[in-house]
């Protein structure tokens, strides 16, 4: 299997050219009213910019404002300031070029793995036959052929990000938004999902913005890892990750090279989750 | 999980006789459970058999097992002073259905309308509750007024509104209670706010809308009876008003007795019903788990 993935991911894209970015997110600023009447500022002049078919990891320490960027980008939230651009284009709602697979599942509990998949093309008004017959190409892509009838209760929690995988990847989205998707699993079955998503990424000419608090993750699967600062977030530094593709996640933690990468993205990584630590630490007191 | 070492087979064998004997011991409750449930029904019934016929109850005020049975008996070979038994029961059951299905339909168009716009929701939300609170059976009386004391409309109504807010009130919540990330997904994955309503809120809010139907159907059994009693010339709640005034306490409780199977005999639809809408919902007795 993991030589089929390896050579698969052999016939990717030539070299990027840089030419006007996917994404680009200019001095933009979030905030929320908290039920006590406050403001929480969970982004402050954040800005960054990912390529065409660019896979980029964002990491910071816990509620750095990593899935307010995403909520962003994909259209569901506004910015309270500054501007953010897909395509060229400022975000004014949901783009049908955009793909999101969330934390938690959000697969319809309801419905079949098929009736899942087919959902995003029927929600699009693409005939029931067609919209079945691309769906079970993608189920059996994702590895899922023989479970079209089960129900997402029935499957386990890797077969459900499966599920998920799919029921986002058939839209073929230009822009892929990933908020800690393999966060809920148990570390080996993440291993695997996380070759599994470059296996299929790498068949796409798909920008992907990948959230995540686990550098390993980030490092094994970007071109480029992000460091968000401890809330309200902004970009503290950006890291080219020049690990050869095609990658192998399981192996590539080993990588002598891929050790450096994690050393120094780590000290920067590190302070901001002190900072982000002890304001939970002192919140936790302040309470007691 | 299987064993592959030396050890692997007694501990297998093992497993199997415990699975046997916890079957064993698992039918023998069962059998407990219904002997015992035979032996309270023995003990009420032949107790008020019992009772009334050595003179410490009066059986004229207060009914007789037998002699209800053989009132039973006697409707059914001879018919009701209002026509064939079975007439009778259909009259209701009419009444109540027609009452139900109206009653749920508009307690879910209503209950997922409010439940989707906040703004309706505080503006009707007051009255709605003030509505609630009132005892609705007396709206049978204005609906015996309004709509004849001799059709079916009045007894529907009064069915419809009893059903009506339970319904509503479990939409409302289920349309509430709907995961917002699969409100986000299916707005990314494309569908507008129909598909949305159609597609998430309905099917999400399903569990809460069957659950509520288990109360409402004997909701709108009690309106077509009550409504039958406050003005009618047949159905199961006429039978009740001229027994009462009769003195036939034998004859309210053989109506009773008919009025109780065929609300089990509801609730057995709904629940079948009830099996077949949520199947996709985890059950202890499904399969397990798959691993990936």
């Amino acid at each position: 299997m993991v030589s089929m993935m390896e050579s698969a991911q052999d016939a990717r894209r030539a070299p990027r050219l840089s030419s006007s970015p996917t994404i680009e997110l200019r001095g933009v600023t979030k905030q929320f009213r908290t039920p006590s009447g406050g403001v929480y500022t969970a982004l402050r002049d954040l800005s960054l910019s990912i390529q065409p078919g660019e896979f980029v990891a964002v990491v910071g320490p816990t509620g750095s404002g990593k899935s307010t960027t995403l909520g962003l980008i994909a259209g569901l939230e506004r910015a309270t300031g500054g501007e953010v651009f897909v395509m060229g284009q400022p975000v004014q709602g949901v783009n049908p070029r955009v793909g999101f697979v969330f934390q938690t599942d959000a697969v319809f509990p309801w419905k079949s793995v098929l009736g899942n998949v087919t959902s995003g093309p029927q929600f699009r008004g693409v005939r029931s036959q067609e919209a079945q017959r691309r769906a079970r190409d993608w189920i059996a892509r994702v590895g899922l052929a023989g479970f079209e009838d089960r129900y997402p209760h029935q499957l386990s929690g890797g077969m459900r990000k499966r599920v998920a995988l799919a029921q986002t990847l058939i839209n073929e989205p230009q822009i892929l938004l990933m908020d800690e998707p393999f966060s809920a699993l148990d570390v080996q079955t993440r291993i695997l999902m996380g070759n599994e998503l470059l296996n299929l990424w790498s068949s796409t000419s798909a920008s992907v913005v990948f959230v995540t608090h686990d550098l390993e993750e980030a490092i094994a699967l970007a071109d480029r890892v992000i460091v968000l600062t401890a809330g309200p977030a902004t970009v503290k530094g950006s890291y080219p990750i020049d690990l050869p593709r095609p990658r192998n996640v399981t192996e590539i933690r080993f990588d002598p090279r891929f050790v450096e990468l994690y050393h120094t993205i780590w000290e920067d990584l590190r302070s901001e989750v002190m900072i982000s630590y002890e304001r939970a630490k002192q919140q936790g007191d302040g309470q007691s | 999980m299987s064993v592959a070492n030396g050890i692997g087979a007694p501990v297998i064998s093992s497993t199997s006789e415990m699975v046997s004997a916890a079957r064993a011991e698992l039918r023998r409750r069962r059998i407990l459970v219904n002997a015992l449930r035979v032996l309270v029904l023995v003990v009420i019934i032949g107790g008020w058999e019992l009772a009334t016929r050595i003179g410490w109850v009066d059986p004229f005020f207060w009914g007789q097992p037998s002699r209800i049975w053989s009132q039973i008996w006697t409707w059914i070979r001879e018919g009701t002073a209002e026509g064939p038994l079975l007439t009778q029961i259909l009259v209701t059951l009419e009444e109540a259905v027609l009452g139900f299905l109206i009653g749920v339909a508009l307690g879910v168009v209503f209950g997922v309308i409010l439940g989707r716009n906040r703004f309706l929701a505080d503006v009707f939300g007051p009255y709605i509750k003030a509505a609630n609170s009132i005892p609705r059976v007396v709206l049978g009386s204005i609906f015996a007024i309004g709509f004849g004391f001799l059709g079916i409309q009045s007894k529907v109504a009064l069915a419809v509104v009893l059903v009506f807010f339970i319904v509503f009130f479990n939409a409302f919540q289920g349309v509430r209670e709907v995961d917002r990330n699969l409100l986000a997904n299916a707005r990314i994955l494309g569908a507008n706010q129909w598909r949305i309503t159609t597609a998430v809120i309905l099917p999400s809010a399903l569990t809460w809308i069957i659950a509520s139907l288990h109360t409402s159907f004997s909701f709108a059994l009690v309106g077509a009876v009550v409504g039958e009693f406050l003005g009618s010339v047949e159905g199961l709640g006429e039978m009740i008003k001229v027994a009462q005034a009769n003195f036939n306490a034998n004859g309210v409780f053989a109506t009773m007795a008919i009025l109780a199977v065929v609300a089990l005999t509801a609730e057995t639809i709904i629940t079948w019903l009830e099996n077949r809408l949520i199947r996709w919902r985890p059950n202890a007795t499904g399969e397990g788990t798959l691993s990936l």
